[in-house]
């Protein structure tokens, strides 16, 4: 076959694109490989693949698409860790004649890909993962405005994972860092596929963000149960209100500066190069105002969950209430005006950089207020140091040292010594870890009766607690002490001998988490083989004061049988206080959306289309982008998208909800 | 805390909504399509900025009064302009429930929005003839992109409209078509009010420069 045969079919896809002369990434696709074929093959064993598609794949329940979220953040912080061992690995052992284990051209994908894969595929679908489970329930709704676009949406993220995952076996990863920044990774420093990958996973995962963030927005303004003012909605719901306005404000600046950056590589024009007229401070600007929105839509649903969580182990009503909402919107607003002191050193000039400096301290404000708020919230209250409580206390220490250094670098002289230096990975790992990382584990033992029914296990969760908590001090102090020295990021070999017992401290620490993952995944198995132990028949395990609680664990498809009218900000609590009666007949049938595999097909073609772009597979691109187009108007003209859940269906299941409350008569349920 | 006590011989309150209304499908649509609408609206903004930024940097190359032709503009812009007033007249036939209406109206505005593609194209390949394509220079590059871009939703515009003339035809003005066709009014009519701002920001006051 002619050359130019295969270049039409393959595009630049050739067989030197697979890494076969890496011997990391050739153990590395053995191993998944095994596990792929072995998890295939016992789902086949198993006959799963029917239900998997039938339950899951195609729910439109915010409930199992929300769990699906979090299985996907899971593994992919299992992908990405390895990535960060890996770094911590090679920065321990590369000192004057050693070289390490990873050449320079496979390091740098190594840390871009560790950047990509926690932001976007662990601590995004982590957090979307959260509110999508959690806020419909608070609120008292069947399930979120538009069920369809949810499934869709969380595939579209998932398409943007395994494109990300693709690019470990098929060419590269980008070696740009995880933000891309111009021009290296314009065509004249990056004419590989690398920067290709990055940009379609980032916006096929991009329309997904976006579009899940339109959802939930319209679900809380426009779903809430009666009774619910804006000032009666539970703390959570609030701050996902915030994070997903952030979202739908932030994310289109991320895909119009990704557009501009593709149409530079693939059609030549001029927007962040060095010539031409182009300028790559452009770039740094825009995505970063599209990053620093970002690193907000991370924190805030997790300030959501430290609040329950605080207000619930406490047993008392969330202090400050309003002063919470308030200090919410107030970083909402400052977080769009902030985004220069990511490159204070760039040139801006003292009077720009000074009211950059001062937008960014003044955020430390609100964000104060909170973590008093949650102090006065604990002050005299009866602590329970349940999993959820622990993590939150973890929480509040370690983010106060954060936020400390975080206004720290807010001073533009401090920023001139340490910008870009490990004092600054330290920071925004100490608030991430610190804030992002331990809030979800907060939320995942919180919620994880509700989603399932039964609690997970206290004694392999204490063990993964403070394995993650102090391997994280161990792993990040470090940084902080070899960033004030001068090291700079992104280093793959040193030269002074006397930094390597930091590098060394900082990989024990990465150890430590290590086992704090491994305790995790093992308290998911004991806790799913001691699940009748655990079982949780009240619906309320903890206690709990929002809506979520008054229903069954886990939910029934519809939520609620009868829409709970609200009285109070405590709703829940309130109900069990004025001794609020459960109905136990009279049900109706109920209106749901109904399950559509559109929501894959559409995001496995997206899949496609990046991929046959990526590859300059033109002739796959366009075919794929017909398809996508033919596959959507088509599902357009479905106009069959709801059924009734029989009233004699819902009854049974109440009916058993009923028998199983009998014997507990806990509370007014 | 919550002990909101009720006064003695008050009725207890209610707690749950037995007797339900029937909640109508689609009651958040309106909403959640103007919220996909502003994010598009901040893609623009960014390509706006792009260009208030790139707007001079010629490269070398030809600056707009050079390329920029206002009468054919003008009458691209009449074109998009008009299409705006026949959707108008489609929803005001919805609203009396003529089918066949609706359909004529939506072909009309179709026509015009056709006609604009057409005329832009025609510019555009003009631009590109004599060199000036979007490489030539970072002024071309994001001048190109904008009205491109806005190009592109015109074109997924026209997509949609016929796809809503076919199930309009097939099904009637039943709430749900009726749901789309409002949305689709407010995607044409968004675009306009983009092709304002462009036309202004790029074409007159690029003459003017």
């Amino acid at each position: 076959m002619s050359d130019s045969f295969l270049k039409t079919i393959f595009g630049r896809l050739t067989l030197e694109s697979f890494p076969i002369h890496e011997p990391i990434l050739i153990a590395t696709f053995a191993g998944v490989a095994v596990g792929g074929v072995a998890v295939l093959a016992a789902l086949t064993w198993f006959k799963l693949w029917g239900y998997l598609w039938k339950e899951w794949f195609t729910s439109v329940d915010h409930k199992k698409i929300g769990i699906m979220y979090m299985v996907l953040g899971i593994v992919m912080l299992l992908r990405g860790f390895a990535d960060a061992l890996m770094m911590r690995a090679q920065q321990a052992m590369a000192f004057g004649a050693n070289d390490g284990f990873l050449p320079a051209h496979h390091y740098d994908q190594v840390f871009t890909a560790h950047g990509v894969i926690m932001i976007f595929f662990v601590a995004m679908p982590f957090v979307t993962g959260l509110m999508n489970y959690v806020v419909p329930l608070q609120i008292g709704a069947r399930d979120v405005s538009f069920p369809f676009l949810n499934n869709f949406s969380f595939w579209m993220t998932a398409a943007g994972a395994a494109i990300v995952m693709m690019s470990l076996f098929v060419g590269e990863f980008a070696r740009t860092g995880w933000l891309a920044m111009a021009p290296l990774s314009g065509l004249d420093y990056s004419p590989d596929v690398g920067v290709d990958y990055y940009i379609w996973a980032l916006q096929i995962a991009g329309v997904g963000t976006l579009l899940s963030g339109v959802n939930l927005l319209a679900t809380i303004i426009k779903m809430r149960a009666p009774g619910m003012g804006l000032m009666k909605m539970p703390i959570f719901t609030w701050s996902a209100l915030a994070t997903n306005v952030l979202i739908v404000a932030a994310f289109p600046v991320l895909t119009a500066v990704l557009a501009m950056l593709s149409l530079d590589r693939y059609v030549g024009t001029h927007f962040f190069t060095n010539t031409m007229g182009g300028n790559p401070m452009m770039y740094v600007n825009m995505i970063w105002i599209w990053g620093h929105p970002e690193v907000y839509i991370l924190i805030l649903p997790l300030f959501g969950v430290f609040s329950e969580v605080t207000s619930t182990f406490s047993g008392k009503r969330l202090f400050g209430y309003t002063s919470m909402v308030y200090a919410l919107l107030v970083i909402t607003i400052l977080a769009y005006l902030v985004w220069l002191h990511h490159f204070f050193t760039m040139g801006s000039g003292a009077s720009v950089n000074s009211f950059f400096g001062i937008t960014t301290m003044i955020i430390s404000i609100p964000t104060g207020a909170k973590i008093f708020n949650w102090l006065f919230t604990m002050y005299k209250g009866r602590i329970r140091f349940e999993l959820p409580m622990m993590w939150t206390i973890a929480f509040m220490i370690t983010f106060v040292i954060g936020g400390m250094t975080g206004v720290l670098l807010a001073v533009p002289p401090a920023d001139f010594v340490l910008h870009n230096s490990l004092f600054l990975i330290a920071h925004f790992h100490n608030v991430i870890i610190g804030g992002v990382l331990f809030g979800t584990f907060a939320g995942l033992n919180y919620w994880f009766p509700k989603a399932f029914g039964f609690k997970l296990d206290k004694f392999w969760g204490t063990i993964s607690f403070w394995f993650w908590v102090v391997g994280f001090y161990v792993a990040f102090m470090p940084l902080y002490v070899l960033g004030l020295m001068g090291v700079t990021r992104r280093l793959r070999h040193f030269d002074d001998p006397s930094l390597q017992i930091w590098f060394i401290i900082a990989a024990i620490g990465a150890v430590l988490i290590a086992i704090g993952i491994a305790a995790l995944l093992i308290q998911f198995y004991v806790s799913f083989r001691n699940r009748e132990a655990l079982r949780d028949t009240t619906g309320d395990p903890w206690n709990g004061r929002s809506l979520e609680w008054a229903t069954s664990s886990p939910p029934p498809a519809y939520n609620f049988a009868f829409t709970p009218v609200v009285h109070d900000l405590d709703a829940w609590y309130d109900m069990k206080s004025q001794k609020a009666v459960r109905p136990v007949d009279g049900f109706r049938a109920i209106h749901m959306p109904r399950n559509t595999g559109t929501g894959v097909i559409l995001a496995g073609l997206s899949a496609v289309i990046g991929v046959a772009m990526i590859w300059y597979m033109w002739w796959l691109a366009i075919l794929g982008f017909v398809a996508l187009l033919g596959v959507a108007i088509v599902h357009t003209f479905n106009y069959d998208r709801d059924y009734y859940i029989p009233a004699d269906e819902v009854t049974a299941v109440e009916n058993a909800r009923t028998t199983q409350l009998a014997p507990a008569m806990v509370g007014g349920a | 805390m919550s002990e909101a006590t009720i006064p003695p011989g008050a009725q207890a309150p209610i707690f749950y909504e037995t007797d339900e209304h029937h909640h109508d499908a689609g009651g958040s649509t309106m909403l959640g399509f103007w919220l996909y609408l502003m994010s598009d609206c901040l893609i623009f903004a960014m390509l706006f900025a792009a260009y208030g930024v790139f707007g001079s940097s010629y490269a070398g190359g030809p600056q707009p009064h050079e390329i920029f032709e206002l009468p054919l503009v003008a009458l691209n812009t009449s074109m998009l302009l008009f299409s705006s007033i026949t959707y108008g007249f489609a929803m005001l036939a919805m609203n009396d429930g003529k089918v066949r209406s609706v359909q004529g109206w939506l072909a009309i505005t179709g026509l015009f929005g056709l006609a604009f593609l057409t005329i832009e194209l025609y510019e555009f390949s003009n631009l590109i003839h004599e060199g000036f394509g979007p490489q030539r220079s970072a002024f071309l590059s994001s001048f190109f992109t904008l009205v491109g871009t806005h190009g592109l939703h015109v074109t997924f515009g026209l997509v949609w409209l016929v796809t809503l003339m076919v199930q309009v035809g097939t099904k009637g003005l039943i709430p749900a078509n009726q749901r789309r066709l409002q949305c689709l009014s407010l995607f044409w009519h968004f675009l306009d009010v983009i092709w304002i701002g462009v036309f202004t920001f790029v074409y007159l006051l690029g003459v003017l420069r």
